[in-house]
């Protein structure tokens, strides 16, 4: 897995290894409002609502409950931030650079309050908000600051007299709905390419965890962006977010989230003002070991794979094919792997896993893990919570899983390993892709010709082969069939922020 | 090069102009090899001048062959697989780029003034137009480093194919003296981004802003042998490096008369890829409804600019013929308006010229324009008894066959020609083997579209002059280039 890879220097001689960040102890929380045009609002109809943290099950603290009047204001204020010969429209894009640089300066300087905030809001182990969630948000930002002066359109030879050439223009004001399983990476990957193509957001993060996204808006007005760029409503889903989905002025609406939602999303989006849509949803993904793999990566890969992040990935390997001659010793590998797994407090540094973001989530994996046993899995290791914990899980392995049992087909987004055996390459590729889900895949393999034609066979965004959960800002990710439409990350995502507008001119003569 | 745009952009600034060092020792004289200063091989200096007063600045170590050769083994080692520059994330050479931009940004007045002094630039225009284009143009190229993109193509067969976009090598790179900082970062930037390193011969008369760089590149953090630096003349130091045979790339801005002779070594030595960026005789076109305000003032910036050494220099003018008399008298009037002086003091206008040889050339062209029977409507000889200065001088009724129609100046002497159809001046304006920028100022769109499509021009060119910026490719057609930067 990409674990630490970004944070070590890159080709620089001195390879001190610096000592771990630390959490900070007894971090206030500063940012609980509604953030539209850089300034703090309560909510109109007065309410709040709470944001707990799942390790401790404390309440946090109380935040602004935003519902429709206030994403009214903050999409008014996107509006007039996207007007023509505002600030935002008139800088060169150059500028939009450099303040998407700023803001990567800015995480950089406050890292460890973020990865603390993150962590107490989604139970996430420390060290691993901060040299994962945090390098990837800093690296996107980076990576975006760097395109915004290079959205080019093309000159176009069309027949007769005419000269003719695209602009690549912003699509608007872009609804932003944003998940609880990775809050501020996620909304990095939305606006970082929206603000880079010249758009304003109106975002939503998940009410399980919005306290890093606000922090963000306090940052985002200390970096120098214009009033009203960006706004941060935090609330429900079913009201704040349907307010989002159903706006007849926003432009666009990108939305990381259930399959089931993302649905409706669209539903929304094409009820109202057919907005455009880009959306990340669920996975199913299968990770196919074949028998000439290096065993010890395959195994380790896979482990990671479906645990990291308390099995809270969209990409979670939870559909793990190993052929069948190495199937007893991975199977027996993996197991070991898993009751390795440490369990405990997420600012432990020797933590693995936390818990489960919500009661709902705990409730939904146990009765998956019951399914399994029930269905006729053997369970291998873990299948329960751990006693007296809240909402911690032990690490879960079944093995003689079959493609029939729920654990093969519904997404369970916690940390259980189905393991299945197969034979043959056709028949894994039939078995592989016969889910609606196709966001990842993964495979092991020295053989070329394999790798090849399962990169090729797979109906998934991504395939990883010897690697898994490989992300970069540089490389487009997002789902075939029902785990998505379009793509976020590199140069692909400009597409989803921009719209192109034809230009046609009439010549009096030909011109060559 | 004057930034376009800046009017209606509110939000970059131009910095307010501080007042230029004084007393400013020079600390970079020496070769920079491998991230470290070195005498050269043979022992020789050679003495680098201030052309507004002709006093000697300081010597600087003269690199030769040998120089350059050991320059090429560092660079060559650096680009060896497996070497830190070659395993580092291409993010991470967009890093260090933003870093050396952090840094010019840091030392901009010591190399403003630096720049003024050595080049003879005024330092308001040092400060605020050379050392901004450099901090951009880092930013910008930058920003590519990792977005070098290959294709995946589908082959017929049962093949996977796809292409890799690689670093061509070791690069060599031939910087001239009328923007020695700025073409400096506009060669390596782009060189570094994609992952090449580069060994440089910044111009004789003006080798001292890249030199500084060199202490900021090693600063920054590039790993040694990724950029070199060899001050040395061009018939020797850069001579060996277009002929080296461990050289993949040379590039080289200057004079079409030694683009060819770098090209021709080219060939003779290892076929290394050559990119060149040369002289222009740019036409500058004017129509009648034109706003005539406008075009004075972009046709006399477009040629007066930095004492009219520019490549892009709007060099001949033609006006259409209703509004040419009061495009002559409104040319005249702004070209007499001017102090000249020392180029650091606040409101010297114009500065000195490079050197002797370009003084001397540029007298004797504006001779031949005289004898040859243009119309001297002001100016028309030196000025002042020190340094290289020469009075802002306009021809009217300037003919295509005169020498100061057809060759390129380099100094402060303006050319104003009439003309009556469009099909005319497009033939006029392509009659020449160079072929770098041109403009046309009207409001109608469709002779705009027309030019910008007839006119044989790397850059075109409306309603406005020198409108260039890092995301814009720039370079030449014909004798004026081979290949874009930007």
């Amino acid at each position: 897995m990409a674990a630490l890879n970004g944070a070590v220097e890159n080709g620089q001689p001195d390879r001190k290894v610096p000592p771990l960040p630390r959490p900070l102890r007894s971090l206030e929380v500063k940012y609980t409002k509604i953030f539209i045009n850089n300034e703090w609002h309560e909510s109109t109809s007065g309410k709040t609502f709470p944001t707990y943290n799942p390790s401790t099950l404390k309440k946090i603290c109380d935040v602004e409950e935003g519902d429709k009047p206030d994403v009214d204001n903050a999409v008014e204020a996107a509006k007039a931030a996207f007007q023509r010969g505002a600030p935002w429209r008139q800088m060169d894009a150059l500028s939009r650079g450099r303040l998407l640089h700023k803001l990567a300066d800015l995480l950089e300087r406050d890292r460890v309050i973020l990865a603390t905030l993150e962590t107490m809001d989604t139970g996430k182990p420390f060290l691993q908000a901060y040299f994962i969630d945090l390098e990837g948000c800093i690296k996107t930002l980076r990576y975006y600051a760097g395109w915004a002066d290079k959205i080019q359109g093309r000159t176009i030879p069309v027949d007769e007299n005419f000269v003719c050439f695209t602009r690549h223009e912003p699509m608007g004001v872009c609804g932003a709905i944003t998940p609880w399983n990775f809050p501020l990476l996620m909304l990095i990957w939305k606006m970082a390419p929206a603000l880079c193509c010249g758009n304003t957001l109106v975002i939503k993060p998940a009410e399980q965890t919005p306290l890093t996204s606000l922090y963000i808006g306090s940052l985002i007005k200390e970096v120098g962006f214009p009033p009203g760029v960006v706004n941060i409503v935090p609330g429900y889903g079913p009201t704040a977010g349907a307010a989002i989905s159903t706006h007849h002025s926003i432009d666009k609406i990108s939305f990381t989230g259930s399959t089931k939602v993302g649905k409706l999303v669209k539903e929304a989006a094409s009820k109202s003002n057919l907005k455009r849509v880009t959306l990340e949803l669920g996975g199913k993904n299968p990770c196919i070991v074949c028998a000439d793999a290096d065993l010890d990566l395959a195994v380790e890969c896979a482990h990671q794979g479906v645990f990291f992040n308390q099995g809270q990935c969209c990409t979670a390997a939870s559909r793990v094919f190993v052929e069948e001659q190495i199937y007893p010793e991975f199977v027996k590998r993996s197991v070991e792997y898993a009751k390795k797994r440490l369990v405990g407090d997420p600012f432990d540094a020797r933590t693995e896993q936390g818990p489960q973001i919500d009661q709902k989530q705990f409730d939904k994996i146990l009765e998956l893990i019951e399914s399994g046993k029930k269905e006729g899995a053997k369970l291998e290791c873990g299948g329960l919570a751990i006693e007296d914990r809240g909402l911690f899980i032990k690490p879960t392995v079944f093995s003689e899983v079959t493609d029939n049992m729920r654990i093969a087909k519904e997404e369970i987004f916690g940390p259980v390993q189905p393991i299945m055996k197969f034979k043959s390459i056709e028949e894994v590729i039939r078995r592989a892709n016969s889910t609606e889900y196709g966001l990842t895949a993964a495979v092991f393999t020295k053989n070329l010709d394999r790798a090849l034609t399962l990169a090729s066979a797979l109906q998934s965004g991504t395939v990883w082969i010897n690697c898994y959960n490989a992300l970069y800002a540089q490389a487009p990710f997002g789902g075939f069939k029902m785990s998505g439409n379009g793509r976020e990350l590199g140069e692909y995502a400009l597409a989803e922020y921009t719209e192109v507008k034809t230009v046609t001119i009439k010549l009096s003569q030909k011109s060559p | 090069m004057k930034k376009q745009g800046s009017d209606s952009n509110p939000a970059p600034v131009l910095p307010a102009l501080p007042e230029p060092l004084k007393d400013l020792k020079i600390k970079y004289t020496k070769i920079f090899i491998n991230n470290e200063w070195h005498d050269s091989v043979s022992g020789k200096k050679f003495e680098v001048f201030n052309p507004a007063n002709e006093e000697k600045i300081c010597e600087v170590e003269e690199g030769d062959k040998a120089d350059v050769d050991k320059a090429v083994k560092a660079a060559r080692k650096a680009f060896e697989l497996g070497s830190p520059w070659r395993t580092m994330d291409a993010s991470e050479r967009g890093r260090l780029l933003n870093k050396l931009a952090d840094l010019v940004e840091r030392d901009r007045l010591i190399l403003a003034t630096i720049e003024a002094i050595d080049g003879g630039k005024l330092f308001s225009t040092a400060y605020l137009m050379d050392l901004g284009a450099c901090i951009k143009t880092l930013r910008y190229c930058a920003g590519w480093a990792d977005k070098i993109h290959g294709r995946t193509v589908p082959m017929d067969g049962n093949f996977f194919t796809f292409t890799r976009h690689e670093p061509i090598g070791v690069c060599g790179q031939i910087i001239p003296w009328n923007f020695p900082l700025v073409m400096f970062i506009w060669k390596i930037a782009p060189a570094l981004c994609c992952g090449n390193t580069v060994v440089v011969k910044p111009a004789e008369q003006t080798p001292l802003t890249a030199l500084y760089m060199g202490s900021l590149i090693k600063e920054a953090g590039f790993p040694p042998g990724v950029v070199n630096i060899v001050p040395g003349f061009g018939p020797t130091a850069g001579a060996a490096i277009s002929h080296h045979m461990d050289v993949d790339k040379v590039a080289f801005t200057g004079s079409t008369e030694v683009g060819k002779l770098i090209k021709e070594a080219a060939g003779k030595s290892n076929l290394k890829r050559v990119t060149l960026e040369l002289g222009g005789k740019s036409p500058n076109i004017i129509f009648a409804d034109a706003d005539l305000d406008t075009a004075v003032e972009f046709a006399h910036i477009g040629l007066f600019y930095h004492q009219g050494q520019c490549c892009i220099a709007g060099s001949r003018i033609f006006v259409e013929e209703p509004i040419y008399d009061e495009f002559v008298r409104r040319s005249i009037e702004r070209a007499k308006k001017y102090t000249l002086g020392n180029p650091l003091l606040p409101g010297v206008q114009q500065g000195p010229q490079i050197d002797k040889e370009q003084f001397q050339k540029i007298l004797e062209l504006i001779e031949s324009g005289k004898k040859e029977g243009a119309k001297l409507e002001c100016g028309g000889g030196p000025w002042g008894d020190k340094g290289y200065f020469i009075q802002p001088t306009v021809f009217s009724n300037v003919t295509d066959d005169m020498r100061i129609a057809k060759e390129e100046i380099f100094g402060p002497v303006q050319q104003i020609m009439k003309f009556k159809t469009i099909d005319e001046v497009i033939k006029r304006a392509n009659n020449t083997t160079y072929g770098l920028a041109a403009a046309v100022f009207t409001k109608d769109i469709d002779k705009a579209l027309t030019f910008a499509a007839a006119l044989q021009a790397g850059t075109v060119w409306v309603n406005c002059y020198s409108a260039m910026s890092a995301q814009c490719p720039f370079g030449g057609f014909k004798m004026s280039g081979n290949g874009r930067e930007m």
